[in-house]
């Protein structure tokens, strides 16, 4: 669909898009009332309204394409903005060996299973990036709602994905010139030229962050929502220009902005960000046939259970280090079991390129699977630890959790 | 006082802790957005809150009072005592008072009422501890402290000159 829409053909796709987004706040009401992330119930939603779904509605239009890779944009952009450049670079210091166990010990699994599967170099670098990264939007409201924010464990859990966010910034480029595609040398210049790129633009960023802000600072909350939208979108579509990918873009301006600027900012462009958010996850859902989640369940589901494991061993020894009980070791550990968002805009990043056909279905079914146990399990983490041999004390009382 | 950690939560805000002489340990999480959570860390399990007390700006305003009251009640009373027969007065300078014009070496006020002049409000302005060489103009007005009968006396050379005592 092109642009020039004549008066006859917006009708149908005003009502269209309506009604899509009037599920999309039932869904979203639902989640609330629950207390699940909505994220899997967007993708549910694209899964059964997509082609080959239960009610196959053809959205076939460009409208939630774009709207969806605004959403990504959006996503990295609220995750730039979560953190000063300051925290950043004082977490990068303390909590680099936590963060190398956490690669080591979660991406490793995605690749393997995937070279099992029979899958190429590139989607197993895929896949392992969609085992690595935990939910930070999921993890931090589970920990919100849980009470767990004050908890004593809680700097390792925060530690670690700070950690994977700055992992991103180096991880999304690398895979936009794997997907881009080539001969290993042009493949290993293009690698270089966009690790400079993120090197000099993070540089920028923590130089001259503040003029930024200060430049965009407005006491308007239109004029400073637009123009960090503007600046965002620019300089995401330059990243992408130079294969740096529009995400890390959209990342690295959040860094960037510092200050009342970087609050503010944050605040205004949350709701614009549920609204493509939610977009990009339920677009994720329409690209797929629910026939293709069977097959892809078993996959899925031991992948589920490996890199759960291998989350909870990660938090365990994380929090071991700064000196946490049994109980609040396997808190963290549990806290970081939940895949979410950033997996899935690393596994549309490889649908969108075509690399494997099975990516999508196995990465939908897994983020599924895990964005909804993850933080239920959790939830009873004091209660599996008073079930664990050796432990010390009765479990506690019901109601005291 | 004990002494108190803090704890940097990125993306979050900040966590500061102590252990109390009773031996348990409490906290304050100040979120970013200033919004403050009380934490009460739980007998059995140290690492974990046992309870969480959510506190909005007016709701930490009144708990920092109720905690602070009586320590500043009894710093006042402390206060007082020290200043117990002592007398603080705001003493204006009329232009037809021999002072108006002296310095405060020339108009000798120390040595005649006993009363120290500790600061002058001058229009917008106020001189602190002003030295021998101030000069007091029409329209000031000195802040004295001394005896009830030193401030009497004072007051009446600001106002005329004539010196009401012996």
């Amino acid at each position: 669909m092109s642009l020039a829409v004549t008066p006859g053909d917006v009708a149908p796709v005003l009502v269209e898009l309506g009604f899509v987004v009037l599920v999309l706040a039932g869904l979203a009401r639902l989640a609330d009332r629950t207390g699940f992330s909505p994220i899997p119930f967007y993708l549910v939603a694209g899964l059964v309204v997509g082609g080959g779904g239960v009610i196959g509605l053809d959205l076939g239009d460009d409208a939630v394409a774009v709207g969806s890779e605004v959403g990504v944009v959006l996503l990295l952009l609220t995750l730039g903005l979560e953190y000063t450049a300051e925290e950043l670079r004082s977490n990068l210091r303390v909590g680099l060996p936590a963060g190398l166990v956490d690669l080591v010990a979660n991406a490793v699994p995605g690749a393997v299973v995937a070279l099992v599967l029979g899958w190429s170099a590139t989607a197993a670098v895929l896949l392992g990036g969609v085992t690595y990264i935990s939910s930070s939007g999921v993890i931090s409201k589970v920990l919100a709602d849980l009470d767990r924010l004050g908890n004593r464990e809680t700097p390792s859990v925060l530690s670690i994905l700070v950690m994977e966010d700055l992992a991103m910034a180096v991880y999304l480029p690398v895979l936009a010139v794997l997907l881009a595609g080539g001969s290993l040398v042009a493949g290993l210049v293009s690698v270089a030229v966009a690790l400079a790129a993120v090197t000099v633009i993070l540089f920028v960023a923590l130089r001259h962050g503040a003029t930024i802000s200060r430049a965009l600072l407005s006491r308007s909350d239109e004029a400073l929502l637009l123009g960090v939208l503007g600046l965002t979108l620019v300089v995401a579509g330059v990243a992408a220009q130079l294969q740096v990918s529009a995400a890390v873009g959209a990342f690295l301006v959040g860094i960037a902005l510092g200050g009342p600027a970087q609050e503010r900012a944050s605040l205004l462009v949350r709701p614009l960000r549920d609204l493509f958010a939610a977009a990009f996850f339920f677009f994720f859902g329409l690209q797929i046939r629910p026939s293709d989640l069977v097959p892809a369940l078993g996959a899925a589901l031991a992948l589920a259970v490996l890199t759960a494991l291998t989350k909870v061993a990660t938090g365990w020894w994380a929090a071991g280090r700064i000196g946490i009980a049994r109980p609040g070791r396997l808190r963290a550990g549990t806290a970081l079991v939940a895949r979410g968002e950033f997996s899935i805009v690393i596994a549309g990043l490889g649908v969108a390129a075509g690399i494997e056909a099975e990516l999508g279905p196995v990465a939908a079914a897994y983020v599924l699977l895990l964005a909804v146990t993850g933080p239920l399990v959790t939830r009873w983490s004091d209660h599996l630890a008073a079930a664990l041999p050796g432990a010390p004390r009765r479990p506690r009382t019901p109601g005291k959790t | 006082m004990a002494e108190v950690a803090e704890t940097q939560l990125p993306g979050v805000g900040v966590r500061y802790d102590f252990v109390t002489t009773d031996g348990d340990r409490i906290g304050v999480l100040v979120h970013r957005t200033g919004r403050r959570e009380l934490l009460l860390y739980d007998d059995d399990d140290p690492d974990a809150c046992g309870s969480v007390v959510r506190l909005d700006a007016d709701d930490t305003h009144t708990l920092a009072e109720l905690l602070g009251a009586t320590q500043v009640s009894e710093r006042l009373a402390e206060l007082q005592q020290d200043i117990e027969g002592l007398t603080i007065d705001w003493l204006p300078v009329a232009a037809t008072s021999a002072c108006s014009g002296a310095t405060l070496r020339e108009a000798a006020l120390r040595s005649s009422t006993g009363v120290s002049i500790v600061a002058v409000v001058r229009g917008t302005e106020t001189i602190p501890a002003p030295g021998g060489d101030f000069q007091l103009l029409p329209g000031d007005t000195a802040v004295a402290v001394g005896t009830p009968e030193g401030i009497k006396e004072l007051f009446g050379l600001l106002q005329s000159g004539a010196r009401t005592g012996p």
